[in-house]
């Protein structure tokens, strides 16, 4: 056998190992989904559709966590992978590091800031070079997220984010986490000059920086709307200090209510991932490229839902699979909603 | 006219880096070394010791007795030093994260052979800050590792006078990539960062603080360019000098003296025509002792023999005599200051003197050589210092005898013996250490074992100088890996920056690199996706020159490349081998351990279905052990005998396409 990829030629059985969690499996389907190939493509879509079929994703989270470069968003990941694994819960991480725009080659190496423990199945790694799409996310990120999701209870992608290319996480992730850097006005600037889109929550890390933090805590506070696009909530503004373990775990409640509370506004997980995976498809998009299959801008969403509607090629079968999965879960969805009990709102913002 | 008599200068202390195996042979060896003349000693720990594991700790697998000798307890210590008298010994420890416990055995061993600890004479390296920018083998986060080495510099200035506590080392810089200026600067920020921590922990009176200045000392390297060397070390004289009386006011010109000891470069020596590097060795020590103003106090010098394996006892007295035959048969030592007054040296001094002032300006913009630790600057510096020295290499711009110039050779008839002209540790060493670890924790008094850890554990915590509470571990018997694991619960454990995101090679690069770039993307696009390696550093080897020069190359080259640093277990190699849906490993191991850990990671491998990555492995790997690795199925071995990184890179693209069946040029 010349790669582990093609150890999985059966998709059926490689969708229903990914599901089971074997790691080997999600190591191949993550490969696959690499793959270019026209062949291999359409095994992707397939497989992507086999998963959304076979496991709703109604309780699984993914959580997008973004901000400028050395602001500790590894350290904070690794906290909170702590934190969820001493939850029971099983982690997926896509970590995206930029690419050179001269050679292609990219230096992947976060890893072992996010994982402390070398046995632990329960967490699973994958990074990303962004391949070219400077400061965002690489076209795979999408996909890819949707097959951790199948085998993991959270999933978490981390990117470096200096500006507008927030909104791709935004765009990608059910919960948008922004890591600021204490005493540095470039993310106050960014929310006041309407360029980084609204985060569902704001994080100022290394909060062990004292009285700079604090102040940066406070400016954020005053500086974001007073309620979120998404809805009539306010955007928690948090202080975590992720070497000392302050406040990781309230970090870890405050994103599990807003997925929570983000289902109850109708921004349900599932289809919102396929309203994105359906926005995607422009007219660029070459047919059954599941490597397109990424969020679009809410605008061009719209109009490209009315235009895939009228698409009747095999390339998109895969896709309206997931479509129709997607209303039929969404029904069910709201009866279970129905019966929650009412939860409590997010806080308004952490502790000093 | 009848010549005067002239009274030679004393010679400098004269010393071997040595120890291997067990405390018993390492033992053996000391007496022979002194017995041939040599002047002080010189402990080389082994891994296992220098990063605080007892030899039977699973991390320690395969490297008890490799690189140095291994230190469980003082039963180890006592036998280390039997029948050489501490009170006559100036012994140098090159021991950094754990150099309070070391100390403290030999405080303790010391007390055992009757003695003042208080007459104590030598060194402990004592410098973390460099271990996080090279040799690695840290262990806690800078913050506690600087009080420690505050630590044991309080207690030596007040208790043990003629101790020298810490010395601060440009040497590691320099192998690591260093150029003279950045020598210069590092070193002596890392000066400036340790006086600033001993001034802000307490433990020194105002009136004592000359004194703590005083006992400094450095450990500088000596390369090939003997010329800038000898500035280099003029530099280091004037600039102490003046930032002891500037920065800290110290009045007493003796006080102010650049006290250092050296070993001259090992990495310039070659593992083609090894005989060169007598010559390279020689000239290098010209460089640390022909300037009496700024001559050396203490010199160990590497063995030709070094880029091929461990040293014999043998090599090891040749480089002793290199050292002898200059300070006792030619006539330097007769002469005063050769250099002063020379406009040429002049100006070269001052040339690096200023380079250096701006490089330490930018440090201590960034916070001081703590936080450009923390936050990468350093060591992206000497990652990109490093990287410009091998393209020229590479490019023949820089010309190393016997490598990229005058290759043809004879063959030598000094590799050619039944050893191969190297040392290898008896495969035995390892696991009678461990029996006799066993014996000794089975046969002690727990009770005072566990009294010991717990005021141990009340140091670390509250903040007294941990060197009391060392010593009386040490003489109840704790173990090192006992003493590490209670500071490692209280301050935690580190990882360094890797200092290879730094910026790629421009675009004008020559036409082999853009057709290695074009093989790449092709290989890649012929497979699906864009290739991706994983660089590893298995074991507690932290030399991490070779593995941060491939990661950088193979990402200039266009792979994505997952590089994690050092230190990695084989467990957190095979994961993420297989997490990353990587196309090949490549391991880096230069401790010797190539065998056992190889080994391992197959093991490890297997275990989770992914036995057949391709694996290709580099370091400082003798022959027979390279055929047996490619007889358990390694790819490729590779050596220092390969200095052509485009080739190393075509060499793994080669492995990728015949893996996995595609044709053989792309």
């Amino acid at each position: 056998m010349a790669d582990t990829e093609t150890a999985h030629t059966d998709i059926d059985n490689l969708a229903a190992s990914v599901i089971d969690g074997r790691r080997s499996a999600l190591a191949a389907a993550l490969n696959l989904l690499d793959d270019r190939r026209p062949h291999r493509r359409r095994d992707a879509a397939d497989l992507l559709s086999r998963l959304a079929g076979r496991r709703p994703a109604r309780d699984n989270r993914l959580i997008g966590m973004t901000g400028p470069p050395g602001v500790g968003k590894s350290s904070l990941g690794a906290a909170l992978i702590g934190v969820w694994r001493s939850r029971d819960l099983r982690v997926g991480v896509l970590a995206v590091d930029p690419s050179s725009p001269v050679s292609g080659g990219a230096l992947l190496g976060d890893r072992l800031r996010m994982k402390t423990d070398d046995n632990d199945d329960g967490v699973f790694i994958r990074s990303l070079s962004s391949r070219g799409e400077y400061g965002g996310l690489s076209a795979e990120v999408w996909p890819m997220s949707l097959v951790m999701l199948a085998a993991c209870d959270v999933v978490l992608v981390e990117t470096v984010g200096v500006g507008q290319r927030e909104a791709d996480i935004a765009m990608s992730c059910d919960t948008t986490c922004f890591v600021a850097q204490p005493g540095s006005g470039d993310t106050i600037q960014f929310l006041k000059a309407g360029i980084l889109e609204v985060p569902h929550v704001l994080v100022v890390n290394k909060h062990d920086m004292g009285q700079i933090a604090s102040r940066t805590l406070s400016e954020l506070s005053g500086a974001i709307a007073a309620e979120h696009p998404d809805g009539n909530w306010q955007v928690p503004v948090l202080a975590t200090s992720a070497n000392q373990q302050i406040d990781v775990e309230e970090l870890a409640d405050v994103l599990e209510e807003l997925s929570i509370t983000s289902r109850q506004l109708g921004r349900g997980l599932l289809p919102m991932r396929v309203r994105g995976v359906i926005g995607s498809l422009g007219p660029a998009a070459p047919a059954g490229d599941v490597r397109s299959l990424r969020p679009g801008r809410p605008g061009r969403r719209r109009q490209a839902v009315g235009r895939t509607r009228t698409e009747t090629g095999e390339p998109f079968g895969a896709i309206r699979t997931l479509r129709r999965l997607v209303d039929e879960h969404s029904n069910r969805q709201e009866s279970v909603y129905a019966q929650s009990p009412k939860l409590p709102a997010a806080p308004r913002t952490g502790r000093p | 006219m009848s010549e005067q008599p002239v009274q030679p200068d004393r010679p400098w202390l004269m010393r071997t880096y040595s120890g291997h195996s067990s405390a018993r042979a390492s033992n053996e060896l000391y007496r022979t070394n002194l017995g041939r003349g040599q002047t002080g000693l010189s402990v080389a720990f082994d891994l296992p010791t220098q990063t605080g594991y007892d030899s039977d700790h699973p991390l320690a697998r395969g490297e008890v007795g490799k690189v140095g000798v291994p230190i469980d307890h003082i039963g180890d210590m006592e036998v280390l030093f039997d029948a050489i008298p501490l009170d006559q010994m100036n012994t140098s420890m090159t021991i950094n994260a754990t150099a309070p416990w070391l100390l403290a055995l030999y405080v303790a061993v010391a007390e055992r052979q009757g003695l003042d600890p208080a007459q104590l004479q030598g060194t402990t390296q004592n410098d973390v800050i460099k271990e996080y920018l090279s040799r690695g083998t840290y262990i806690f986060p800078p913050e506690p590792s600087v009080r420690l080495t505050t630590d044991l510099i309080a207690y030596t200035v007040q208790n043990i006078p003629k101790w020298n506590p810490t010395n601060v080392c440009s040497y590691h810089l320099q192998e690591a990539g260093a150029t003279p200026t950045q020598e210069l600067a590092y070193a002596l920020s890392t000066a400036v960062a340790i006086l600033d921590a001993v001034k802000a922990s307490g433990q020194i009176g105002e009136d004592n603080f000359a004194t703590v200045a005083g006992r400094i000392s450095f450990f500088v390297n000596a390369g090939i360019r003997f010329v800038e060397e000898c500035c280099k070390m003029r530099a280091f004289n004037q600039l102490w000098d003046e930032m002891l009386l500037q920065r800290y006011g110290v009045t007493d010109p003796l006080q102010r003296r650049f006290r250092y000891g050296v070993q001259v470069n090992s990495l310039g020596l070659t593992e083609q025509q090894p005989e060169n590097n007598v010559q390279r060795i020689v000239l290098e020590m010209l460089a640390v002792t022909l300037s009496k103003s700024a001559r050396a106090r203490a010199i160990q010098l590497p063995a030709w023999n070094e880029a091929l394996g461990l040293p014999r006892p043998w090599d090891q007295q040749w480089a002793l005599r290199m050292q002898q035959v200059l300070a006792y048969e030619t006539d330097l030592l007769e002469y005063g200051d050769l250099l002063d007054g020379s406009p040429v040296i002049e100006s070269r001094v001052r040339e690096l003197i200023d380079s250096a002032r701006a490089e330490m300006a930018r440090v201590e913009e960034r916070g001081g050589m703590v936080a450009c630790v923390d936050n990468g600057y350093v060591k992206r510096e000497l990652v990109q210092s490093h990287t410009r020295r091998l393209r020229d290499i590479e490019s023949g711009a820089l010309r190393i005898v016997g490598v990229n110039c005058f290759e043809e050779s004879a063959e030598s008839p000094l590799t050619g013996g039944a050893d191969a002209g190297i040392m290898r540790v008896d495969e035995q060493a390892e696991h009678a250490q461990i029996e006799a670890l066993r014996a000794f924790r089975a046969n002690r008094d727990g009770r005072r074992v566990e009294a010991a850890l717990a005021s141990l554990r009340e140091a670390a915590t509250g903040g007294a100088n941990i060197m009391p509470a060392s010593i009386e571990c040490a003489r109840s018997g704790v173990t090192t890996g006992e003493w590490s694991e209670v500071l490692r619960g209280i301050f935690g454990e580190y990882r360094a920056p890797t200092g290879v995101d730094i910026g790629g090679s421009a675009p004008t690069d020559s036409t082999a690199v853009e057709a290695l770039r074009q093989r790449v993307r092709a290989t890649g696009e012929e497979l699906g996706r864009p290739l991706r390696l994983l660089i590893g550093k298995p074991g507690l080897d932290g030399h991490s020159n070779g593995a941060e020069q491939i990661a950088v190359k193979s990402r200039d080259a266009g792979f994505e490349v997952v590089y994690e640093g050092i230190r990695l277990t084989a467990a957190q190699i095979a994961r993420a081998a297989q997490e990353e849906g990587v196309h090949l490993i490549g391991l880096s191991v230069l401790s010797g351990s190539h065998l056992e850990l190889v080994e391992a990671i197959h093991t490890e491998l297997e275990a989770i279905d992914a036995g057949d990555l391709p694996l290709v492995i580099g370091g400082i790997i003798p022959g027979g052990d390279a055929d047996k690795l490619r007889s358990w199925g390694v790819k490729a071995v590779f050596t220092p005998r390969d200095v052509d990184m485009n080739a190393i890179m075509h060499r793994i693209l080669d492995i990728i396409r015949q893996h996995n069946g595609l044709a053989e040029t792309a």
